[in-house]
Parts: structure tokens; C-alpha cells; sequence
């Protein structure tokens, strides 16, 4: 390889260019201008986002994070969730009992906006090059701190940086080169994801029905359509994916409903397996990670890309306070101060949505009493329902400012 | 020094607190180190230096070169924890500290930085006698180990430009700066050497007010820093019972 000596050092480089990672650039850029250099590392970078049935439900605080970087206004197809319904029942109960019913809060406000994750990542692309982010379309497969810099090499050519933030997925390699360990836990359960058609309107309502195997979900998409996430044991999840269609149908409308009206699949049904993974340490030296390099919770409430967006506000709010202070974006008390706001946060939600999985996936009747107890008293308390509502969208506790729509 | 050392009470030097700090200037950049609590300081006494200069000389505080074209002097830079985010905010920086070590440690590490700042083994009167003039003027924790406050306020005086102001962070002499400075950051915290501080050196607010008062400085911002011991953090509060932070300006 030929190495060249370095550049002028950057102050923040970002391994990968998925939603977390162009976030972060945007909101680093946008912030702190020309004066603050910020370059984004991804193989991925050499073509077009790829085909992906995945969807997001951006919640009210990664909403605002968006429309503070102008990236919202991308997105032309966003589809509000105005309504949830939560149910739990067996698979044979002929009427689902609603146990939870979520709509609007007086200002009128969506309680998420379901988008297609490939049109976030074009919209937010878009907005990385229009901010000026120098764009490598190669990885960073190994690199070296001490106490000023992180020195790395991307293709043919070497890089430092005072810090390294590493957006690059849930088998992070700079994670483990960074000798991070994670706490983990598979649930030998997969998410089967799909795009469905149906003949009635879905009326911006989400349902979430809490089957024995696992949760339900039907999250409303523009148009007649809805994508589904149906948690399953990872056997089972492989045998449903792989019926002939007549049949995976057939399977589908015993747990969808047929409330919508006849059912169509509009794209194949893939399976994901769900794990549970925290990272030991959100940092190192002149390393941070971000989004899923930091934590993959379970899908059930949605969280995951939120928890991501919190980091990425966080991170950005530590590092500008830092930059307009003259000290330096990759040091050792901000790199805390991340750690610190973060990593708990993270902790708590991890086990409150492993814990919410395994209460509900349970056939259990004592069980099952006890958990429609639970949800019955919470949807008789006003107090309570606001609370788990606005917990869900992410605008409790210390928020940072990005996420209160406010400019850092 | 010669020159200081012949007439003994005409210096600000106490010659005995230059050699603990030498012995402790290796660890200035360490993060984890014996500097840690002034790591820790850095932000608060950054902001309170920048926010009057910003006020003063009509910058952006949001602007990452805010202070582009200041000349500033750091009187007690000691490795540099102040001097160089001033510098990367646009200053033109000048570090005095008498331990000569301390200065070879904050030239190796500006270079590190890639930045450029004007490190001199040199004492505040030497300056002033050299007829050097600044914007900005600091004694960060300087002031509570000088042996003649009053020479020391009336030669850093001299050196502000009219318009410009000084800028001193240091430690009140109280009962609760005797129990938390001394008792704990030194022999309970062990955040810093035991026999760093002297009680009885520690300057009051009104003390300084008071120095400002008599070489022509007229007092603009004070405010106390506040530890929270749970975050590790300090900012800024209204108590300026144990550490504060007082500027005065010069009329322009």
C-alpha cells in the first residue's frame, strides 16, 4: 500500500454513512461550519443506497433532530402515526381485547412518522455533500489512538483525527478492534419484515398485538400499504418466510385481521433474527460509538434508531459546547461526558424492552393476567399513558438539544 | 532572575512553589493525571474569559475563531491547558511560566497540536518591563501563590490595553475554602499534592476588587465555580466562597 504522509489532521472522522453516521456529519457541519473539518468513511459510498423493504418509525424527538438539519423537508413520503392500539390475545381468540389505546396529544402531534430507510439515507446523503462533508467511499479497517490523535488508513491513503466516531453497525469492526466487549443476548426469535397492500384505509392507526410467540406489529405506510413486524421463534420465522404465497397469506391474516380488508404481499417477507447487545463501554481513547455499534436493543417498541439519534445529538452537543470552547472534539472528558449521558439511558431502555419481550412472549394465563392488569391500569391514568408516550418518543429525561428541535 | 534576586521584594516569585511545579509539569497533559481537576476547570474558566471577550470586542460567541487577532497573555500557563484553546479559538497566545520545564512541556505539546503559541520561561514583571501590551490579561489559579499580590495586580495591570480587560480565577479565603481546597481536594481527594495551597495566601473577591480598584481596573464580571461531585463537573454558580472567577477592565 502506499502510504502517503498525512493530511492536516480532521477533527471528526466517521466510519460509515448509515443513518447514524450521516447524521452525525450533518448536525457536526451544520453546526460548526468551515472552520471544522468532518469526513464520513463507507465502502457503501461508491453506489446508491441499496434496495431495503426496512422501514423506520422516526419518533417525535428524531423528528425534530431532522427538521433542526434540514433533512425532514426531504422526505416527501412520511407517513404519520396518529393513532396505536396495543391488544393481547392468543393466536385463536376470535376478538382481539384492546387493552391500550394511544391517540394524538392535544397539540396534535403524530406519535411517529413511519419512512422507507432507504429514502432517509438518500435524503440524508443528499444533505451530507450540500454541507460540505468530505465523502470517502472506502472503510476504515484498522486504526491506532494516542493521546492527540486517531490514526488510520482508508484505501490508499492515511488519515488522523481527533476523534474517530464509529457509526459502522452492529458488528462494528472498529468496536472490536477497540477491544470493546458487548453484552449480549440472542432470543433465538427473527422479525419477519413485509410490505402489505390492503383493500381499506389504515387511518394513520398503528396496532401492536402481543401474541404467545411474540409481538405483532402494523405500522401504517403512505397509501393502502402497512409494513409488518412479526416476531416469531427463529425456526418458525424461517418456515413462514419460505411458504409458497398462497400459504404464507393464509398465516398473515391470522394474526394482521382482516379489519383492513383483503390482504396483498407487496414485497418478499424477509427474517432478521432479534438480539439484545450493549457495548461495555460507549468510548476509547479518541473512539466513540454511535447507534447500533453501540447497543442493538429488540424492535418491540420501536426504539432502536431513536436510542441511535440520541447518541448522535448527544455526541454533536458534547462536541460543539467542546469546539466553541477551543478544546479538543476528541478528549478525554467529553468522550466521559458522552459516555455518562448516554450508556445508562441505554442500559434502561435495553432492559425495559428485553423485559417488556419477555413478559409478553409468554403463554403463561398467570401471566397474562397480570400483564392486562398492567396495561389496563396504565390506560385508565392519564399521567402514566403521557408518560410512556412521551418516554417512546424519546423526550424524556436529559434530551439533548437537537432532539427538542433546538439548533446547538 | 538575578536582578529579581537581589532585590527580593521586588519580585512576585516565590521560589519554593517554582520547584513543586516543575516536579509536577510531566504530568500536565495526562489525562487521568495529577492536572485532572484543571482539565476538568478548563470549561467553565474558557467560557468566562470568552463570553466578556466577546462582549467586549463585539464577536460571535458561536464563531469557532471568536478570538482571531486578541493578543492574550496566560501568566502562569504552566503545560498549556488554557493557552491552547484560547490559541485554537483565534488568539494570538502568549504562555509565561517561571519553571522552564513547564514551558518545554507546553511548547512540545503545542507543536503536537499543530499550533502556534509563544511559550516564554519569563516572569509577568519581566513583560512589563518589556513594555508588552495585551487585550486580554489572565491569572488563572496564579494569584494564590504569588508572594506580593499587590506587585503582582499593579505589573499585570500595566500590561491590559485600554479597552482590554484582566481576567483572574483563583480561591477564596474561607472556612469552607480551608475545608474543601485544602482538607479535601489535598489530603482526602488527593486531587493535588498536599501543601499545593496556603490558606493564608488565598485572595477574597473583595481583596481583588479592591487591587483592581487602586491600578485603574474597574470590576465587569464575577461569578463562583461549583463542583458537582456526582458528574465530576464544575460550572458556574452564584457562591464564590471557594472558587471564583473576577475581570476587570480598563477604561479604553
Amino acid at each position: 500500500m502506499n502510504k502517503q504522509m498525512p493530511d492536516k489532521p480532521l477533527d471528526v472522522a466517521i466510519a460509515g454513512a448509515g443513518i447514524a453516521g450521516a447524521a452525525l456529519g450533518v448536525a457536526l457541519k451544520q453546526t460548526l461550519g468551515g472552520g471544522f473539518s468532518v469526513a464520513m468513511f463507507d465502502p457503501a459510498l461508491a453506489r446508491e443506497p441499496a434496495r431495503d423493504d426496512r422501514v423506520v418509525a422516526i419518533a417525535g424527538g428524531a423528528r425534530r433532530l431532522f427538521e433542526a438539519l434540514g433533512v425532514w423537508e426531504r422526505l416527501v413520503e412520511a407517513q404519520p402515526i396518529r393513532a396505536m392500539e396495543i391488544t393481547d390475545s392468543k393466536l385463536s381468540d376470535a376478538v382481539r381485547q384492546t387493552f391500550l389505546e394511544f391517540s394524538e396529544d392535544e397539540e396534535g402531534e403524530p406519535f411517529a412518522h413511519m419512512v422507507e430507510n432507504r429514502a432517509l439515507i438518500v435524503a440524508l446523503r443528499e444533505a451530507a455533500e450540500e454541507a460540505g462533508i468530505e465523502l470517502v467511499a472506502s472503510g476504515i479497517d484498522s486504526y491506532l489512538a494516542d493521546e492527540s490523535f486517531a490514526t488510520f488508513s482508508s484505501g490508499e491513503k492515511q488519515y488522523r483525527a481527533r476523534l474517530l466516531a464509529a457509526a459502522d453497525g452492529a458488528q462494528s469492526r472498529l468496536r472490536s478492534l477497540a477491544k470493546i466487549q458487548t453484552i449480549a443476548r440472542g432470543y433465538d426469535q427473527s422479525g419477519i419484515v413485509a410490505t402489505i397492500g390492503h383493500a381499506r384505509e389504515h387511518d394513520s392507526k398503528a396496532v401492536q398485538h402481543f401474541l404467545p410467540s411474540g409481538s405483532f406489529a402494523i405500522l401504517p405506510l403512505t397509501g393502502k400499504r402497512s409494513s409488518i413486524v412479526w416476531t416469531e421463534a427463529s425456526a418458525e420465522a424461517k418456515r413462514i418466510v419460505a411458504l409458497p404465497p398462497a400459504e404464507f397469506l393464509a398465516e398473515l391474516e391470522l394474526r394482521f385481521g382482516l379489519q383492513l380488508g383483503e390482504l396483498e404481499v407487496l414485497s418478499p417477507a424477509r427474517a432478521y433474527p432479534l438480539q439484545i447487545s450493549i457495548a461495555r463501554s460507549f468510548i476509547a481513547e479518541r473512539l466513540a460509538l454511535v447507534g447500533d455499534a453501540a447497543h442493538v436493543i429488540h424492535p418491540l417498541a420501536g426504539q432502536g434508531l431513536n436510542m441511535g439519534l440520541r447518541d448522535v445529538a448527544a455526541l454533536a452537543e458534547c462536541i460543539a459546547d467542546n469546539a466553541r470552547l477551543g478544546l479538543d472534539p476528541g478528549a478525554p472528558e467529553l468522550l466521559s461526558r458522552y459516555q455518562r449521558w448516554r450508556r445508562a439511558d441505554t442500559v434502561a431502555m435495553g432492559l425495559a424492552t428485553d423485559g417488556l419481550n419477555r413478559l409478553f412472549s409468554n403463554d403463561s394465563t398467570p401471566l397474562k393476567y397480570l400483564r392486562d392488569l398492567g396495561l389496563g391500569i396504565v390506560d385508565r391514568a392519564p399521567a402514566l399513558k403521557k408518560f410512556f408516550a412521551r418516554e417512546a418518543a424519546g423526550l424524556t429525561g436529559d434530551v439533548p438539544k437537537l432532539l427538542r428541535g433546538e439548533f446547538i | 532572575m538575578v536582578e529579581a534576586q537581589r532585590k527580593p521584594r521586588e519580585t512576585t516569585i516565590d521560589a519554593a512553589e517554582v520547584s513543586r511545579f516543575a516536579a509536577m509539569s510531566r504530568e500536565w497533559w495526562a489525562p487521568r493525571g495529577k492536572m485532572r481537576p484543571l482539565h476538568a476547570l478548563n470549561p467553565v474558566r474558557i467560557a468566562f474569559i470568552k463570553d466578556i471577550a466577546c462582549d467586549l470586542f463585539d464577536r460571535s460567541p458561536r464563531k469557532l475563531d471568536c478570538l482571531s487577532g486578541l493578543r492574550v497573555l496566560d501568566i502562569g500557563c504552566g503545560g498549556g491547558i488554557l493557552s491552547e484553546p484560547l490559541a485554537r479559538l483565534g488568539a494570538e497566545v502568549v504562555g509565561i511560566d517561571p519553571a522552564e520545564e513547564n514551558v518545554e512541556v507546553a511548547k512540545l505539546h503545542a507543536e503536537q497540536s499543530g499550533l502556534a503559541i509563544d511559550y516564554r520561561a519569563a516572569t509577568a514583571e519581566e513583560l512589563a518591563d518589556n513594555g508588552e501590551r495585551f487585550d486580554i490579561v489572565i491569572a488563572s489559579e496564579v494569584v494564590e501563590h504569588v508572594a506580593h499580590l499587590s506587585l503582582f495586580v499593579k505589573r499585570a495591570a500595566e500590561m491590559v490595553k485600554p479597552g482590554g480587560f484582566i481576567a483572574v480565577t483563583t480561591i477564596n479565603r474561607t472556612m469552607k475554602s480551608f475545608a474543601l481546597a485544602i482538607v479535601g481536594a489535598e489530603y482526602v481527594l488527593r486531587w493535588l499534592p498536599v501543601g499545593t495551597h496556603t490558606w493564608d495566601k488565598f485572595v477574597t473577591p473583595e481583596e481583588m476588587y479592591d487591587e483592581f480598584s487602586i491600578y485603574g481596573l474597574a470590576e465587569i464580571d464575577r461569578g463562583g465555580i461549583i463542583f458537582n461531585p456526582l458528574s465530576g463537573e464544575w460550572r458556574r454558580g452564584l457562591d464564590t466562597d471557594v472558587n471564583y472567577m473576577i475581570a476587570a477592565k480598563k477604561p479604553g
